[in-house]
């Protein structure tokens, strides 16, 4: 049931979003001209490509959040049955936060996790 | 099962609008509070206390020129600001709104979906609202835009990591994903909030991150970006990124609330023997209530607190957060072992 009910919600969600995309469409005015459809940069005419590499600090943020989250979603499981599997449990979560820990430290270390 | 579907309907439609409304009127509260903040007023002309504003910024939104810059992506410059706003709209279906509502001897639930994974539901649903933000500012084909969107992205990974840790705690104390079940062990005044106290300030630190609020509000920081990843919006699609933030604040206020502040318990509120509907309504302003404390605290915060540096917030996240929410976790394991 609870499926079900998700997916009513997510057409109902849907609906108003889209109600409120179409019906705007139908009563905003529009009038262009090829200079108000420039990207807006301050009134100076933009220079080059919009869409270049960006600064990579961003990329290594994002590889070390997609090995920390691949993490996390092995410790969720866990926090589940931690109380009924008791001691052993803790103590296979204390090697992995360990091994964990040692990953973020080297990143540290390595410089990765300092913004320039 | 027709009478269920018709009423799941009718709840979805309810919560979905509720959320719009108060979207709508934190809008309002937002600007009068930072007119007391600022000792002034505030909007006070649309109505006694401005109380029409709201009203009066929609419609504004809905009639003001529909605009896409020529070099935009047309198909995912219209998916962006619609991603936002949906996925906001979603995460409250797996909230629990009150007790069970009973009429006519049958039980209707005032929760849209008891997914028994309610955690990850939220926290996946959550995920997917970095892409509306990435999608619109990477196809304006405007820098700031771009700018917005990579910062954003990078902001909201990284505290969604603190935040998901700060959740474990709370799973390991309940034993359980299901966002009711959690709420149903918060009965009375047994409140998480007094066993978890830090992993409660990580997931507000974060939530604030996660809802681009000041004084983590760098995606828009108009000193340096314009407008950030709105900067080519214009009309409704403005406005859903705008509404979006708001939703985001209502919703995780609810999620606060549900998770650390026992959801719509109240203690000594089922001792008063009402019937089950007077009792659903109560608790359901009970939670209402606790919510709209959570939106006076973000909206403090927003007017007290300069913006963070870029290299401040990473620093924040990535080396002071993540540890103390490891730290956290191993304490509660060890606490959790020795009461056994």
């Amino acid at each position: 049931m609870s499926a079900e009910s998700l997916i009513l919600f997510f057409i109902v969600g849907a609906f108003l979003v889209g109600f409120a995309i179409v019906f705007s469409i139908f009563v905003a005015p529009t009038s262009t001209n090829p200079q108000k459809a420039e990207p807006y940069e301050c009134g100076i005419p933009t220079e080059g490509l919009t869409w270049l590499q960006f600064n990579v600090g961003y990329y290594l943020f994002a590889i070390i959040f997609l090995i920390f989250d691949v993490e996390a979603v092995f410790i969720f499981p866990w926090a589940v049955v931690m109380k009924e599997m008791g001691m052993i449990a803790f103590v296979e979560i204390v090697i992995f936060f360990f091994v964990l820990g040692l990953g973020l430290l080297y990143a540290w270390k390595k410089g990765a996790l300092k913004w320039e | 099962m027709t009478t269920q579907i018709i009423y799941k309907t009718l709840l979805a439609t309810i919560i979905l609008l509720l959320s719009l409304i108060v979207a709508m009127y934190s809008t309002l509260i937002e600007r009068k509070m930072a007119g007391w903040f600022q000792d002034r007023h505030g909007p006070n002309r649309t109505g006694p206390w401005g109380l029409l504003q709201p009203l009066a910024d929609g419609i504004k939104l809905f009639f003001k020129e529909e605009f896409m810059p020529a070099s935009a992506d047309k198909f995912l410059y219209i998916l962006g600001p619609s991603l936002t706003m949906f996925i906001a709209l979603l995460i409250s279906a797996a909230i629990p709104w009150g007790p069970d509502l009973v009429i006519n001897g049958a039980v209707y639930p005032l929760q849209v979906a008891d997914v028994n994974i309610g955690i990850l539901y939220i926290f996946a649903v959550l995920s997917i609202g970095v892409y509306g933000i990435m999608i619109g500012g990477w196809a304006s084909n405007n820098k700031y835009a771009l700018l917005g969107a990579v910062r954003a992205s990078s902001q909201m990974i990284s505290y969604e990591l603190a935040m998901s840790l700060s959740i474990v705690t709370i799973v390991m104390m309940t034993g359980s994903l299901s966002m009711s079940e959690i709420v149903a062990q918060q009965q009375g005044f047994n409140w998480n909030i007094f066993y978890q106290p830090l992993g409660f300030l990580i997931f507000l630190i974060c939530a604030f991150a996660e809802t681009n609020r000041a004084p983590f509000d760098l995606p828009e920081c108009e000193t340096e970006l314009v407008g950030g990843y709105h900067t080519e919006y214009s009309s409704m699609k403005l406005g859903f990124y705008l509404f979006a933030e708001y939703i985001n604040m209502f919703i995780s206020g609810a999620v606060m609330a549900t998770l650390f502040l026992g959801g719509y318990h109240f203690p000594g509120l089922d001792k008063l023997g009402l019937s089950p509907n007077v009792f659903a309504l109560v608790s359901f302003m009970v939670l209402f209530t606790k919510i709209t404390f959570f939106g006076f605290i973000f909206m403090w915060v927003r007017w007290t607190l300069p913006r963070f540096r870029y290299d401040q917030l990473m620093k924040l996240g990535w080396k002071s957060l993540i540890p103390i929410a490891i730290l956290n976790v191993v304490i509660t394991g060890v606490v959790i072992l020795l009461n056994l």
